[in-house]
């Protein structure tokens, strides 16, 4: 049997397995059929794996299996696979094959997860919209005339679209939720340290985490479930104080919810705010309480998030030079100076280009303690202002994004209108909190991302508010113009 | 030149490569010698995606540097990445401690002075570039350069001075006493031709007596102490020379070559790197728990300068003497074992003065031994020498015996000193003549014959008295 992985679950994909109904050759054939028939269009995939999945698939028909295994996962191409060209979007890494595995895909191999392919993403995940990509851009599945979002644009088109039922991607400002928000999946960013970040191709490495994107709140937390824990390769992670548990039930009595008005004011469209509000309405239909807070310096996030994370990139990008791994141009130059230069002049994009020249310059002597010193100031009051926030509400809800897919080409060149898309996402990074965003609602139909943060580690109560919350909503996420492209 | 008058002041930075099984932030092994680019992994090779994770071990001998050289040591300290694009440095920054090191304020009393400790911190080997074709070694007209990634990695400490030195002389004996320090505790192998000890020298000079610093210039990493020696010594009677001539030292780097004993610019301060250190975000801080401080503490052997000290007190030797028997650990141990059992001053002129060299070649009790047959009387300083290149070839004999088997004992108090001593005098009837007409000096030409005659077996003063008393 051939299943239909259009809307086809993670955990629709164990019942198919468990129940014999199909092997996991068929459940990966059937994606990949899918894949070769619509990715042509959508390009949310960099590369396929079509034989290493295909032959880890038959090792599970052969040997049996249970539980997650068999059922495939789809990689932003951030992370590093042993011996499987990984490119963080870049024409700098093209041709890469990492010597080791990624944290996070060790752990998926382990759980039986079979990585489908790699996804496209705005190069090295500097990006909104995914159309900073050295390879191509990736459209919406719900209309193929807009962006995904970014940074891991490929990873979201690519759940929507029913090319992989889960997949990773990485979150520094947003790049998880925004995505997830406009091409109406559901995708989280742990907090800071729940998930190893060993292999993936640094960006913002105090702001980095990877987290999953799934059709439903229960499929994340089962991703979730697979990645999440302390990596001795990753200094900076931890053990989870509680096991993540995948969210049952529907009642959010006793819960109370903030809503952050000055964030808030800061630009959303009417469309997304009648979506968010209904939303809310759910929430308290279902016994939550539902209160107006504030979060004055969060307002300064964003200027904040772009000098913290460019400034951590220049000195993480420094190491692609062409000498040892990577794009190695014909006529590289006489001296090595010449050969960083014309190597990276060439290898990067403009994008990257801008934020390795931003984050130089605010590192420099004379104006460090003006740029990066007041950023960092600045992140520290966030962080106790959400700590703050904590000790009022349960959990806090915005937005997770404050418009929904705008065309391809629209903010391609305006720096600042791409960044303003991060509004929302950005405060949580740079506090360190995990976030979810789940579909509730169309507008102008198109998805609109509800955003629900909480405290450090408070993962699984973000889980079963969504849950609650997506049963309310009942979203449908099959875009409609998939269901008649059939 | 008149350097009466102008007083050099010295600070040094002394990078020390810890001997960790292995490499900082990577679990590649740590040792030299390895064929090149064997000891790699991604991590010290800068591949995109990996995470440093912290030596325990390395900051552990850190802490022990610290105990070591009486510093403080940071409840809590920081990584900071150092940028800067060379083929060296895989990832264009070093992973080095900045504003919040590890060890703060210590101090080191050399020679009775005390030269201050600003801090010790941590960080990573850069990798070895090797210079090839051309002027061998020198990067000025190689044909090409290799890059050794064996070294990237490796655990460093650096070590800062305070400007308190005010000699080349005082300087070296600061790094002499440090280098037994470091190997007494054991964090390094301390071999400057390895490169696992560099030292960097601060140099400038002012007007014996002032207060203010004049403008220093930097030396690079000289790998020995002689040459870091001379080349203070030529900086210093370059800024001499400039300052007499009303010209302005500049801030600069150089090179001493010791072959032309010229100095060369490497870089000026308007040339100099802005590393935009920031924090390193892979990393959290370091925080050294009281009780493992102790731990390591209690951990430490005596040191060197307690050891000069005690070497003083306990055996009464002059400050010269303990300091140099103190110039490495093996050599203060086996001067130890010697004085055990014999006595100290004599010991110590033993071990520091003759060759070969004692602490390579003879047991020390032996040694001990053989002192103990001087202190007797059994046998003379020369003959002593003679019994020690027996032992130097026979390390295993027994000096009493040797004396024995080869008849070396003293003849002092016996009747065949006297008999030898009668039969140089009935022998040489000329020299008995002109002693006897006052001239004096012939003494010394008959004592010369009973010295022979006797194959050192005697005393040459007990000799001339006993002539003197026949005459």
């Amino acid at each position: 049997m051939t299943p239909d992985t259009l809307g086809l679950t993670a955990e629709g994909c164990m019942a198919l397995l468990d129940a014999g109904d199909v092997s996991c050759v068929e459940l990966v054939e059937a994606y990949l059929a899918r894949i070769e028939q619509q990715d042509g269009d959508l390009n949310c995939y960099l590369r396929t794996r079509a034989d290493a999945a295909r032959e880890e698939a038959a090792r599970f028909d052969r040997e049996g299996r249970s539980g997650l295994q068999g059922v495939p996962i789809a990689l932003k191409d951030i992370l590093c696979v042993r011996g499987e060209e990984t490119t963080a979007g870049s024409r700098i890494l093209e041709g890469h094959r990492p010597l080791y595995d990624a944290g996070v895909v060790t752990r998926a191999r382990a759980a039986g997860l079979i990585p489908l392919g790699k996804t496209n993403m705005d190069e090295f995940a500097m990006g909104s919209s995914t159309e900073h990509s050295a390879f191509g851009t990736t459209h919406n599945p719900w209309d193929a005339r807009m962006v995904p979002g970014g940074s891991s644009g490929g990873s979201a088109a690519a759940v929507a679209a029913g090319l992989a039922p889960l997949a990773l991607g990485t979150d520094t400002g947003g790049s998880i939720r925004q995505p997830a928000a406009l091409c109406g999946v559901v995708g989280m960013k742990p907090t800071y340290g729940a998930v190893s970040r060993h292999g993936l191709i640094a960006f913002g490495s105090s702001l980095d985490q990877i987290g999953p994107f799934a059709l439903t709140v229960r499929d994340a937390a089962l991703a979730l479930q697979v990645i999440a824990g302390r990596d001795h390769c990753d200094s900076t992670s931890v053990e989870l104080p509680e096991p993540i548990a995948v969210p049952e039930g529907d009642d959010l009595s006793g819960v109370t919810i903030g809503v952050p008005a000055d964030l808030l004011a800061q630009g959303v469209e009417p469309g997304v705010r009648e979506a968010f509000d209904r939303s809310l309405e759910h929430a308290q239909h279902l016994g939550a309480r539902v209160r107006e807070i504030t979060l004055p310096t969060a307002v300064h996030a964003l200027p904040a998030y772009y000098l913290i994370a460019p400034a951590e990139a220049s000195a993480n990008l420094a190491r692609f030079d062409g000498v040892r791994y990577g794009l190695r141009l014909e006529e590289p130059g006489d001296t090595i100076v010449e050969m960083y230069g014309r190597t990276r002049s060439s290898g990067f994009g403009a994008e990257v280009k801008r934020r390795i020249m931003l984050g130089t310059y605010v590192l420099s002597a004379g104006y460090y303690d003006a740029y990066y010193g007041t950023a960092q100031r600045v992140r520290t009051l966030i962080r106790r202002e959400f700590d703050q926030a904590f000790t009022d509400v349960d959990l806090i809800a915005t937005p997770a994004s404050p418009t929904v897919a705008f065309p391809i080409g629209e903010r391609i060149d305006d720096p600042w209108a791409m960044y303003a898309c991060d509004l929302l996402t950005v405060p949580v990074n740079l506090a360190g909190l995990p976030g979810i965003s789940l579909p509730c609602g169309l507008s102008e139909g198109l998805p609109v991302g509800l955003q629900l943060i909480g405290s450090a580690f408070s993962e699984n109560r973000i889980l079963a508010a969504a849950h609650a919350l997506e049963g309310a909503i009942g979203f449908d996420p099959v875009p409609a113009a998939m269901r008649s492209a059939g | 030149m008149s350097e009466a008058v102008w007083e050099p002041v010295i600070g040094l930075e002394i990078h020390v490569q810890l001997n960790t099984a292995t490499k900082m932030f990577c679990a590649c092994e740590n040792h030299f010698g390895a064929e090149p680019n064997t000891l790699t992994c991604p991590l010290c090779l800068g591949h995109p995606g990996v995470l440093p994770v912290i030596n325990q071990g390395a900051v552990e001998k850190a802490i022990e540097i610290g105990l070591a050289l009486n510093c403080a040591i940071a409840e809590r300290s920081v990584f900071h990445r150092k940028n800067y694009f060379y083929p060296d440095s895989p990832k264009a920054y070093q992973i080095s401690q900045y504003d919040e090191p590890i060890c703060l304020e210590g101090h080191l009393d050399v020679d009775g002075s005390r030269i201050g400790i600003t801090r010790a911190h941590l960080e990573e080997d850069a990798a070895k570039l090797v210079h090839s074709g051309g002027e061998a070694g020198r990067i000025g007209g190689a044909e090409y350069t290799l890059v050794d990634f064996n070294r990237c990695g490796t655990p460093l400490v650096e070590i800062v001075t305070e400007p308190d030195l005010r000699s080349p002389e005082q300087a070296i004996a600061f790094l002499a006493l440090l280098k037994n320090t470091l190997q007494t505790i054991g964090v390094s192998d301390v071999d400057m031709e390895k490169g696992s000890l560099r030292c960097d020298a601060n140099v400038s000079v002012r007007p014996a007596g002032s207060g203010e610093f004049g403008t220093k210039t930097e030396l690079k990493n000289m790998n020995s102490f002689k040459f870091l020696g001379d080349g203070m010594a030529a900086e210093i009677r370059r800024q001499i020379d400039l300052l007499e001539r009303g010209l302005q030292v500049v801030q600069e780097t150089l090179h001493y070559d010791p072959g032309t004993k010229a100095l060369r610019s490497l870089r000026s301060k308007e040339e100099a790197h802005d590393y935009r250190y920031f924090p390193e975000p892979d990393l959290v801080p370091l925080a050294p728990s009281p009780a493992l401080i102790e731990r390591l503490r209690d951990g430490l052997p005596e040191l060197p300068a307690a050891r000069i000290e005690r070497f003083a007190s306990q055996h009464g030797l002059p400050a010269a003497y303990a300091t140099d028997l103190n110039a490495e650990p093996r050599l203060a141990d086996y001067f130890e074992a010697v004085a055990a059992s014999s006595d100290a001053k004599s010991a110590a002129d033993w071990v520091l003065n003759t060759r070969p060299a004692p602490v390579d070649n003879v047991p020390a009790a032996t040694l001990a031994a053989l002192i103990d047959l001087i202190a007797g009387g059994t046998i003379t300083n020369s003959i002593a020498k003679q019994v020690y290149e027996m032992l130097v070839a026979d390390p295993a004999a027994d000096p009493a015996e040797l004396v024995e088997r080869h008849g070396l004992a003293s003849i002092g108090d016996s009747g065949e000193l006297e008999a030898m001593v009668d039969e140089v005098i009935a022998e040489n009837p000329a020299f008995v003549e002109q002693f006897q007409s006052g001239k004096d000096g012939v003494i010394n030409a008959l004592v010369g014959q009973v010295m022979k005659r006797t194959q050192g077996r005697a005393d040459a003063r007990q000799v001339q008295e006993l002539l003197r008393s026949k005459l």
